[in-house]
């Protein structure tokens, strides 16, 4: 997924399109349309009527658009077969702090980078930069290491640490920083306010756009990683949403389609709520900030 | 806000707590980097040189050795094909779909931004959530395509099972999921054209085509870039649907670079010759990002 690479900036309002309109195009952008809801939400409903099928439906010759005898039992045979409510606690704390530690880390240094004196700081933001060069799937090996010699292998903290710093997110909000008059720290100063209440009632204050989107973004992220959580998770008790579903599935595998199909609802509907509630915000705030950036 | 530290004097109270407040601030972030970033990237050159099964105490130097076994291997260059088959695919399906979309959505249109919302949603759903309803709806039997193939008298290939399909199936899903991210970016960026140019232009009698490829394009140019580096970078890390929908497989026919180093360590325990498939894949990304930044720098300039 790009969305960690994506420029962020203040949300606004977006332009009129500037099409000549045509009658043509009009019914070709309705039929555009309709595409795409039928394209993302075939496959959508597919999935939730197989979650209320039963198993004798689901295997039916003849495959019903509409499940005959709907049923909640495939959701309490996913919650039964596998521990979905130790899934969910796990995920819920795993995201909170470590989407909680990245935005902090994103807010601190880029308000360092912007506003505190340091002799060569562009070169430490330099140094900072480069980390986004280097690719998470390459260093899974020695973090493996290093996490299994802190013998954090298992542990919240053995998930979250690793992936808590942050760099594009500095450089988002730093560039952010940059954009604010001086005036306003410099009023803070004269008013005698140190630097973390400056950052904190000042500044934070002022990108709040851009820290929220950064924020549902980083949430969105954690609560959908894999790779790391797969590795660094060896009992089913520790296991996070992602790698708990696909264990259901090697489990249940292709003979029970129901129970599997109820198991990746539990795992998506948590996101699909907050994109419900935010979604206007999130897809402006990813659309103004990549073309600016 | 240049910093002067010859104006004032050096190390005065005022200076040593700017700079302690400096590294309070930025420190943990930074080591954070140091230890679980850079750190590793030191340590996969290592490991490239060693024979190791991440058991025994004892790592024996092979110079080398796990770059020549490597790098050899016919299975390693059907790898290789693979990360490049799999992220020209999607990258190209998705920047031309998204295009043709956007182009379509740009127009006043009841619901058409509704209709942004619902293509982007796939994009926030988990990967491994997502690659599971897919092993479904390619089920060769009871799947969704099936079906909808056999409504037109064609029946479904074994999908996820079959090498000759494989990486279709892995490619269609993987622009399912990231057209809608495309599209938003294309339409934000056609938004951002100045309408007085085809005002103009039509009024010189440009058509359609000619505005198309006089205005929209060149207006786009920014957009487009930006967007095949992010789909390249980020095609070429797809993990979670390899791992959840093919493992690799049949035959290695999905087998990419990340799934690859995956396997050799998590599944081989071989940690010499991982690290040297992460030195592949990390001079590869390398390259691709300076790239990106000579092509920023010389955007900047054209500005």
């Amino acid at each position: 997924m790009a969305l960690d690479r994506i420029a962020l900036a203040p949300a606004a309002s977006a332009a009129e399109p500037v099409y000549r309109r045509s009658r043509t195009l009009r019914i070709a952008g309705y039929a555009a349309c309709v595409l795409a809801v039928l394209l993302v939400g075939t496959p959508v409903y597919w999935t939730v009527i197989a979650a209320f099928k039963t198993t004798r439906e689901i295997y039916a010759p003849d495959p019903s658009w509409f499940p005959r005898q709907p049923t909640i039992q495939n959701f309490i045979d996913a919650w039964t077969a596998a521990p979905f409510g130790r899934y969910y606690l796990n995920s819920i704390i795993t995201t909170l702090i470590g989407s909680g530690l990245e935005v902090w880390f994103a807010l601190s240094s880029a308000y360092a980078l912007a506003f505190v004196r340091f002799p060569r700081r562009d070169l430490i933001f330099l140094l900072l930069l480069a980390a986004l060069m280097v690719p998470e799937e390459i260093t899974i090996i020695p973090n493996y290491l290093t996490i299994a010699r802190l013998r954090w292998i298992d542990t919240y903290q053995g998930i979250i640490v690793p992936g808590a710093s942050i760099a594009f997110g500095t450089f988002l909000l730093r560039q952010y920083f940059l954009t604010l008059p001086q005036e306003v720290i410099d009023a803070a100063k004269v008013d005698g306010a140190g630097h973390l209440r400056t950052m904190l009632s000042v500044v934070a204050p002022l990108a709040m756009p851009a820290v929220a989107t950064m924020a549902l973004l980083s949430i969105v992220a954690k609560w959908n990683e894999f790779l790391w959580p797969l590795i660094v998770t060896s009992t089913r008790e520790m296991r996070t949403l992602p790698i708990g579903v696909s264990w259901l599935l090697d489990q249940e595998g292709t003979t029970n389609w129901g129970v599997v199909m109820a198991g990746t609802l539990f795992v998506v509907i948590p996101m699909v709520l907050i994109f419900l509630w935010a979604q206007r915000f999130v897809v402006d705030g990813i659309a103004t900030g990549a073309v600016k950036g | 806000m240049a910093v002067r530290t010859q104006s004032a004097p050096r190390f005065s109270p005022m200076i040593a707590r700017e700079w302690l407040t400096f590294w309070l601030f930025l420190g943990p972030n930074l080591l954070l980097f140091a230890i679980f970033t850079y750190w590793p990237l030191l340590y996969n050159a290592y490991l490239s040189f060693v024979e190791w099964d991440f058991i025994r105490p004892e790592r024996r130097w092979v110079g080398l050795d796990n770059y020549a076994t490597v790098l050899a291997d016919d299975q390693f260059q059907t790898i290789l094909r693979n990360s490049f088959v799999f992220t020209a695919g999607c990258v190209a399906l998705t920047l031309t779909l998204g295009l043709a979309m956007a182009l379509l959505l740009n127009q006043r249109l009841r619901g058409r931004n509704a209709a942004r919302a619902v293509l982007f949603s796939p994009t926030i759903l988990s990967g491994a959530a997502v690659g599971i309803v897919w092993i479904y709806i390619f089920d060769p039997r009871y799947g969704l395509l099936a079906e909808l193939l056999g409504l037109v008298g064609v029946r479904s290939p074994n999908w996820l099972g079959d090498p000759d399909w494989a990486m279709l199936a892995l490619i269609i899903v993987y622009v399912w999921k990231n057209l809608g991210y495309a599209v938003v970016i294309y339409l934000a960026g056609l938004q951002a054209i100045d309408r007085a140019l085809y005002e103009a232009a039509t009024v010189d009698g440009a058509g359609a085509g000619a505005r198309f490829q006089h205005i929209t394009l060149p207006g786009l140019a920014p957009v487009l870039f930006f967007l095949s580096v992010t789909s390249i970078l980020s095609c070429f890390q797809a993990f979670d649907l390899i791992q959840v929908m093919t493992q690799g497989g049949p035959i290695n026919a999905t087998n990419t670079l990340v799934y690859n180093l995956y396997e050799l360590g998590f599944i081989r325990f071989s940690a010499g010759q991982a690290g040297v498939v992460a030195m592949v894949l990390f001079t590869i990304m390398l390259a691709l990002t300076l790239l990106q930044v000579r092509l920023v720098e010389r955007r900047t300039q054209a500005d």
